[in-house]
């Protein structure tokens, strides 16, 4: 990673390239727990006697999905200099 | 990773992962090659393990019918692991698995609300050990389960080979099969965790640090005000994410049993 840091700093960016990886990393599970929460409540909505269940698989849905945007905010610690 | 912060002023260190790396407070003891110590990690997790232990003594020592006070509220959360989490993914088989399961949930949730608690604010599923060693636990259960249900050669064509898929896909759903369940799961379950933690600390850490440097006699002390309440905020969220990836981890693992008990609904 110090690679491409050095050669973006030799044309004047300067800057952590773990924030950007992030900004990216976040794009892919900010749609999908967008997608889960919506159709979660529109499936709370048009059955609401089965809401707790719904509720219960929606929880689910969205820790694995959260799992990802924050493997990405881990890694540059990981991998990083 | 070397990050550049412009301030309007130099000083504030934002906190890095080696804010999670804690000196030794008593001396080294050498086992084996291995380099043991007591430091703020072990310690909270010591506690954390007494702590449960002693909800657990203190709710149940002498249980009523009609369940009051501390009993009553235990009983509660018992019976939403057993209902909820068992029950619910595994169904009437797994009851055999809701001790170990309710342990998993209270000991991970502990763990992880030590995080907002003041004083202690360390959540100790931050560092690696011990949602590697959960997560190894959990893949030892359910592998067992697996291979004690179906037997080995059983077993493993249940996970490589899935039924219903005509036999030259088995080229490319094999591999994936087979290192999605048994090499991803346990990563994935610890990673998730850990991420959680390490995220949350961070959060709390710049916006109580940057409260305080902040909070110098200049205009920035209107911005102490903002990164004080969104820290507060943030407090609240930390609880509720404590709860909820205890719950994940132990639902996660009650499916993984599930699944490996019978394969699919």
């Amino acid at each position: 990673m110090s690679a491409v840091v050095d050669l973006a700093a030799s044309t004047g960016v300067t800057g952590s390239l773990g924030a950007v990886a992030y900004g990216l990393a976040a794009i892919g599970p900010g749609v999908g727990i967008g997608l889960i929460f919506g159709h979660g409540v529109e499936a709370m909505a048009r059955q609401p006697e089965a809401a707790g269940m719904i509720r219960t698989n929606m929880f689910i849905g969205f820790a694995l999905t959260e799992a990802l945007a924050l493997l990405g905010i881990v890694m540059p610690f990981v991998f990083g200099k | 990773m070397g990050a550049v912060v412009l301030l309007a002023r130099a000083g504030f260190k934002t906190p890095t992962t080696e804010d999670f790396v804690w000196p030794c407070i008593t001396p080294h003891w050498r086992v084996g090659g291995a380099d043991l110590c007591i430091n703020r990690t072990v310690g909270l997790t010591f506690f954390t393990a007494i702590v449960v232990v002693v909800l657990f003594l203190l709710a149940f020592r002498k249980p009523n019918i009609v369940p009051t006070g501390l009993q009553n509220f235990m009983e509660v959360v018992v019976d939403f692991v057993r209902v909820g989490i068992v029950q619910e993914v595994i169904g009437e088989r797994g009851l055999i698995f809701v001790p170990y399961l309710t342990t998993l949930f209270f000991f991970i949730f502990v763990g992880n609300v030590l995080g907002v608690i003041p004083g202690l604010q360390f959540p100790i599923n931050s560092r690696m050990a011990l949602p590697i060693f959960l997560a190894i636990l959990t893949w030892i259960l359910f592998n067992a389960v697996g291979i004690r249900e179906h037997g080995v050669w059983g077993y493993t064509k249940m996970v490589c080979f899935p039924s219903g898929v005509p036999w030259p896909m088995y080229i490319l759903v094999t591999p994936i099969e087979f290192v999605s369940t048994v090499v991803v799961r346990p990563i994935t379950l610890s990673v998730r965790l850990l991420a959680n933690m390490i995220a949350g600390h961070l959060l709390l850490t710049i916006f109580f640090l940057g409260t305080a440097y902040l909070l110098q006699p200049s205009i920035t002390a209107l911005f102490a005000v903002a990164s004080f309440a969104l820290g507060v905020v943030l407090v609240g969220f930390e609880m509720f994410v404590a709860g909820l990836q205890a719950y994940i981890f132990t639902i996660l693992t009650a499916q993984y049993i599930g699944e490996s008990h019978s394969a699919g609904h």
